[in-house]
């Protein structure tokens, strides 16, 4: 929802960023205030999933230029936990499979590294149980998965169901859902959108990032952003997601070709 | 003869005279020496040189002159008491530098039809020279070494179709005096015809449950573990071995297993400063069943090589194996693990992965996994990594709030817990998680 006067919560600036000395981000701007959801689409290799790693903080990105600021603060020297510990959130695309750690424990350990930054006393294993299962309903987990190793032998679905789960016990001020749809079915997505929807209140910004319009059928967001080798080349609200899946990338870059032009 | 075999003989026959003074508890035990002894003039003490012994060089043991401990160091219970699970408070055995400890020892929770105990304790009915020494293998050096001043037997035998449910645990301790000892310990473990138990062998230094911290003179363990698991008989065993950074430990354990019967293993090697560990399993029938599942975890200057050897020569065995190894510092790891598939083992299931994850630019690893496959009618795979730990997954575990540290002990931790976590006894299960997280721990 689009609230007037609320907090900018993220404020990417001329953001440049390389890998291995190869630019990925060219120049990218982004505001994100409370209580917004955003999407950002794009073609693959426009450096979406870069991005989002790159408001994690993951080590294999250089920022060449630019600044990212959170609640008007810049991260970028902060370490990927400072900044997870601060309230940012990356659900991944891929979430990684950790045999021989238990889910619970996984989820307990990383719920309480954020207590302890808050200066709050850590949850106790009884008390975090109790916990993590009022959040299981959220995503509609079944408590066995609890015991399983992070992710291991999980579906595409149960692994992104898991994403959400740790979103809802770690309540960030900003998540960024990488390609949360990708590989699931119609019902695990339904569930899945649903369960982001839960959490997103006037107090914390989403933002989106996917492929298709797909997922934004769940997920309304209030502003779509169309990323293009690096950048964000146009901006506008959910219609032009639609307009994007009817008429295809190429479009916007001929609108943008023209507004060049002129 | 070069003067260097010379001095390895001249090695080789002391080691042999020290080893025999340790007095026979039974004096039919003369005849199994007798024999080792005859082994033993064709042998010579392995070098690199010798294939089997490729990537572990054994020449600081032969530069230690090792004497057999006196007998009866004593121990009292309180000193020990944290070393036994709890499981098997009452089904365990205790060995004191090779010398069996009948008071601390237990078997008061055991069914009739289970005997645990030692040789001198074991009733005449036993067939026992059908048994002892008749594994094969008696010819490998270090096994005639120990026959040829075997002792005292430590002995689990499970009549016919026993079922024991109460885990029971061997326990082998060395105290480590002023000067260089060698000990032998000795296993006989008898499963017959439908017996079903768990056991869990374990090698630890003094009293003390944690190894790592104790500094010690050189002792050598030379450990032969003989099993005969009968038709459709099932055995869990597993092994810990933990021993000072200045000692050796060089041990077999040869199995073998008739038509239908399960062996499942688990091995912990947690270091000596040079420990190797022979696994042998030699199927006597069809339609076993076999797992294997190995962790090897050290640090510093150690050494660990494990040989496996599974011998298929019936239709329709499974073995599964799984190896892992965590290596830092300059520690360096051996894993070979053969497997053969003779002729008449048509339809065998085989599965081994051997796994390494390298934490220092200075550690080795050595695997080879050693396929012989002669059947035409099999499934057999292998599979060996060796690796760092992976930067994405510590990013994953950073994005969810945990500092690098954290996260790396926490990712080592688990790559050792899977094969911790398929130990059978709880408290096992526990002490080696918490062994793990101290050893993962990062200063």
């Amino acid at each position: 929802m689009i609230i007037e006067n609320s907090d900018v919560i993220l404020s990417v600036q001329d953001l440049t960023a390389s890998v291995e000395g190869t630019p990925i981000l060219k120049g990218l701007n982004l505001e994100m205030k409370a209580g917004e959801i955003h999407a950002i689409m794009g073609p693959n290799g426009s450096g979406k999933s870069t991005f989002s790693k790159i408001l994690a903080g993951h080590p294999d990105y250089e920022i060449t230029g630019g600044e990212i600021l959170f609640y008007g603060q810049s991260i970028l020297e902060m370490e990927p936990e400072q900044r997870a510990r601060s309230g940012i959130f990356l659900a991944f695309q891929y979430p990684l499979e950790i045999p021989g750690v238990s889910n619970l424990d996984f989820l307990r350990v990383a719920y309480n590294s954020k207590r302890k930054h808050a200066g709050l006393p850590e949850l106790d294993n009884f008390d975090f149980e109790d916990l993590v299962h009022e959040k299981l309903d959220v995503v509609k987990m079944d408590a066995a998965f609890l015991d399983r190793s992070v992710n291991e032998g999980f579906s595409g679905g149960e692994k992104k169901r898991n994403e959400i789960l740790q979103m809802a016990l770690l309540e960030p001020k900003l998540a960024i859902l990488d390609e949360t749809d990708s590989g699931l079915d119609i019902d695990a997505l339904k569930i899945v959108a649903n369960g982001v929807n839960q959490l997103a209140s006037k107090d914390n910004t989403l933002l989106v990032i996917t492929h298709y319009q797909r997922l934004l059928d769940y997920i309304i967001p209030d502003f779509v952003h169309v990323m293009e080798a690096g950048r964000i080349i146009t901006s506008g609200g959910k219609e032009l997601a639609l307009e994007l899946e009817a008429r295809g990338y190429e479009w916007v870059r001929e609108e943008e070709a023209l507004e060049v032009a002129r | 003869m070069g003067i260097q075999t010379i001095t390895k003989q001249g090695y080789l026959s002391e080691l042999v005279q020290q080893v025999q003074q340790v007095p026979m508890v039974k004096s039919e035990l003369k005849e199994l020496r007798d024999r080792a002894s005859i082994i033993l003039e064709e042998l010579a003490l392995p070098t690199k040189r010798d294939e089997e012994w490729q990537f572990t060089d054994l020449a600081d043991l032969y530069a230690i002159k090792f004497t057999s401990p006196p007998p009866q160091t004593e121990l009292d219970s309180g000193a020990i008491e944290h070393l036994i699970l709890p499981e098997a408070k009452d089904s365990h055995l205790v060995f004191i530098n090779g010398f069996y400890a009948s008071k601390l020892s237990s078997s008061a929770a055991l069914p009739a039809g289970i005997f645990i105990g030692n040789l001198s304790q074991l009733p005449d009915a036993y067939p026992i020279q059908d048994y002892l020494g008749k594994q094969q293998g008696s010819t490998e050096i270090f096994t005639a070494i120990n026959t040829t001043g075997i002792s005292d037997v430590a002995v689990v035998w499970a009549s016919k179709d026993v079922v024991v449910e109460t885990p029971i645990h061997l326990l082998f301790i060395t105290t480590t005096g002023d000067t260089p000892t060698i000990t032998q310990p000795r296993i006989l473990v008898v499963l017959e015809t439908g017996a079903k138990l768990t056991l869990v062998e374990q090698y630890v230094a003094t009293g003390d449950s944690c190894s790592e911290t104790i500094v010690s003179q050189p002792y050598f363990t030379n450990g032969v573990m003989e099993i005969f698991v009968q038709e459709n008989a099932v055995l869990d065993h597993s092994r810990i071995q933990r021993e000072t950074s200045a000692a050796f430990h060089i041990a077999r354990s040869a199995i073998s297993q008739a038509k239908y019967s399960q062996y499942h293993c688990h091995t912990i090697s947690l270091g000596a400063k040079i420990s190797r560990h022979n696994l042998d399993i030699f199927q006597t029938g069809e339609g076993t069943e076999t797992t294997l599942n190995g962790l090897t975890m050290i640090k510093g200057n150690q050494v660990a090589d494990k040989h496996s050897n599974i011998c298929l020569n019936y239709p329709n065995g499974v073995t599964r194996q799984v190896h892992k190894t965590i290596v830092d510092d300059r520690a360096s790891v051996v894993f070979n693990g053969r497997v053969f598939v003779g002729k008449k083992a048509q339809q065998t299931n085989a599965g081994q992965i051997s796994r390494n994850l390298v934490l220092s630019p200075k550690a080795r690893v050595n695997t080879k996994p050693q396929l012989e496959i002669i059947a035409d009618n099999v499934k057999c795979s292998h599979g060996a990594t060796v690796s760092q730990l992976e930067g994405d997954e510590i990013f994953y575990l950073q994005s969810r709030g945990l500092d690098q540290s954290t996260a790396t002990s926490l990712l080592v931790e688990a790559f050792a817990l899977d094969i911790v976590n398929k130990l059978p006894v709880a408290s096992m299960r526990q002490i080696l998680a918490k062994c793990m997280a101290c050893k993962t721990m990062v200063v």
